[in-house]
């Protein structure tokens, strides 16, 4: 039985125009919505599947504000069977803070008698992609850790993950309890049945607050990059365009002109 | 305590056979900058794991030739088989004997992980997608940050400041003086911890991988306008006929139309081809993250106003179900 602990985030959906707010020191998402990281849909489908297979349970977690429930509510919606919300303002966390407000649920439930032999993060945030909260996480409580995974499983007392390397795939072996951080494309996130909409609502979510000091993430300011006025030469419309596309290709060289 | 100017810039090398990984010379071009503006501090380097005489003779002439002073090689039994822990030990030795300032390396999946448990192994922070420097002291760096459509001023005030560099944020560039860096071989200090996380195996690559994908010098890309999963053999075709890779939007791999590993975008490959021909991608964030770097963008959309036509150099306006396979006749025309 495999109790694995899946850390999700909130963060601005990636389909529209990205705003900023008036200080410079948050994304204003008023017209892209809230979701959570690619990344961090495929770890929760991995954590529902390697809990699926040992009658295992899944605790979904996030630390962010209040509106962060409805992320949880959408884990819960496909297998994790709690949660839990760290509620804290995220622009004022950094990665350290993130790493330590999750550590400090997974030790306060080790001692209240709820161990997760697998925690499972996505590698890096949509939005602030800081590369590192799993394994800040990973030493805060002296498990080893590996990341850019695709796919896991466990085998007795370990865990074997894997990914690709710069040379191929790569398998890894780590001894339980371990942290593992996910990329997408190993596993299809399924979709929520009304069924797990209607256990979703009834679901528990355990409500935290951060009272740790934050360290921070060290941003001055978020910056827009300058928009380039567009300089597109459109080469004509429909089919009638193709032999200017050819002509187009010819004087790039990618095809041989004859 | 050492003087400012005494201290270093080290930089993750990472060899393949013929020297340097490009990325990495990314990230000595960025490292080089950074020394520069700290009042010319060395650049250092580092290569964990054995090297050949063969890798080697070709990694000092191109660290030479950008400027680097030593390049401190770790050697360990344990060090043949990749793992994070073990290679940031011997970094963090490394950065300590070279008594450096910042630890950069270039932003893959590897550079970042391991610049992860070096910020750690430090307890310092770590500034990833690094892409230029906008202040050199007090050290602020600029970043990407949602997938490169913001960019977030980050300072770093720790004692060594730890950077990833953004893939093709920096072209590698010669420095203007050329050295002849020093060897330096040293055995690192390596705890059992540290050797728990190192890959137990590798399997061959599979032929479709996504490897040929980020090599490739022609893309031509396909979003949710090819329709359906039956949609993509015209697009298909105009790949094979200008012998490129296949990409596609995050769009098409969530409806399962193609295998993930043809994705471009942030959560997939980014590639940085001659030329990219993309066919009914409007060009969100996601994926203009992925292919951004591209020299040549020619996009085929019936949309006007999509952000994937504003911004690319050439467009042609319509159907792709109409105009690709128009391109694909021409092409077969002129070949003869």
């Amino acid at each position: 039985m495999t109790d694995v602990l899946v850390c999700i985030k909130r963060v601005p959906g990636s389909s529209g125009e990205v705003l900023l707010s008036e200080d410079g020191q948050s994304v204003d998402a008023r017209h892209v919505g809230w979701t959570v990281s690619p990344h961090e849909e495929a770890a929760v489908e991995l954590a529902t599947q390697v809990a699926g297979a040992t009658d295992g349970t899944v605790t979904v977690l996030t630390v962010g504000p209040a509106d962060a429930v409805e992320q949880l509510r959408d884990a819960l919606a496909v297998g994790c069977t709690d949660a839990v919300l760290v509620e804290a303002d995220p622009t004022a966390l950094g990665p350290r803070d993130v790493a330590a407000a999750i550590a400090g649920v997974v030790e306060a439930r080790a001692v209240a008698g709820r161990s997760y032999d697998l925690v499972l993060l996505g590698n890096d945030a949509a939005d602030t992609g800081d590369f590192q909260v799993p394994v800040r996480l990973a030493y805060a409580l002296g498990r080893p850790v590996v990341t850019g995974i695709a796919t896991c499983q466990v085998v007795g007392d370990t865990v074997e993950a894997r990914g690709d390397g710069p040379d191929g795939p790569e398998v890894y072996e780590l001894p339980l309890p371990a942290v593992v951080a996910v990329m997408e494309g190993g596993v299809a996130p399924r979709y929520p049945s009304v069924m797990g909409r209607m256990k979703a609502k009834k679901a528990p979510v355990e409500l935290q607050v951060f009272e740790r000091e934050a360290v921070g993430g060290g941003r001055v300011r978020l910056t827009l990059p300058p928009e380039q006025p567009s300089e597109v030469q459109v080469l004509g419309e429909g089919a009638d365009a193709a032999p200017a596309v050819v002509d187009l290709f010819e004087k790039l060289g990618v095809v041989a002109i004859r | 305590m050492t003087r400012p100017a005494d201290r270093s810039v080290l930089v993750l090398v990472e060899t393949q056979a013929g020297g340097v990984r490009e990325v990495s010379l990314e990230a000595v071009t960025f490292a080089r900058r950074l020394a520069e503006q700290r009042g010319g501090q060395p650049v250092d380097a580092a290569v964990v794991g054995p090297l050949s005489d063969e890798v080697q003779a070709d990694l000092l002439a191109q660290l030479g030739e950008h400027g680097v002073r030593t390049v401190r090689v770790a050697e360990h039994e344990s060090l043949g088989t990749y793992g994070a822990s073990a290679w940031a030990a011997a970094l963090v030795e490394a950065a300590q004997s070279a008594a450096s300032a910042a630890v950069v390396a270039s932003g893959t999946p590897r550079g970042c992980e391991v610049l992860a448990h070096v910020a750690v192994r430090l307890d310092v922070a770590m500034a990833a997608n690094a892409v230029e420097v906008v202040s050199a002291d007090p050290l602020v760096v600029a970043r990407q940050v949602v997938g490169g459509a913001v960019l977030e001023e980050m300072g770093l005030p720790d004692s060594v400041a730890v950077l990833a560099v953004a893939g093709h944020a920096c072209d590698p560039e010669p420095a203007a003086r050329a050295t002849s860096p020093e060897v330096i071989r040293y055995t690192p200090t390596l705890s059992d911890a540290d050797l728990v996380g190192r890959v137990a195996r590798t399997e061959p690559a599979p032929a479709d991988d996504s490897a040929a994908l980020t090599s490739a010098l022609v893309v031509v890309g396909a979003g949710r306008g090819v329709g359906s999963a039956d949609g993509f053999d015209g697009v298909v075709e105009l790949t094979e006929r200008l012998g490129g890779a296949l990409g596609v939007s995050r769009v098409v791999t969530s409806l399962g139309w193609r295998p993930h590993h043809e994705q471009v975008g942030q959560t997939g490959s980014r590639i940085a081809p001659d030329l990219y021909v993309a066919c009914g991608i409007s060009g969100a964030i996601q994926h203009w993250a992925g292919c951004q770097s591209a020299k040549t963008i020619l996009a085929i959309n019936t949309d006007p106003d999509a952000p994937m036509v504003t911004r690319a150099h050439y467009a042609v306006l319509g159907d792709l179900h109409e105009i690709v396979p128009a391109i694909n006749e021409e092409l077969a025309r002129r070949a003869g």
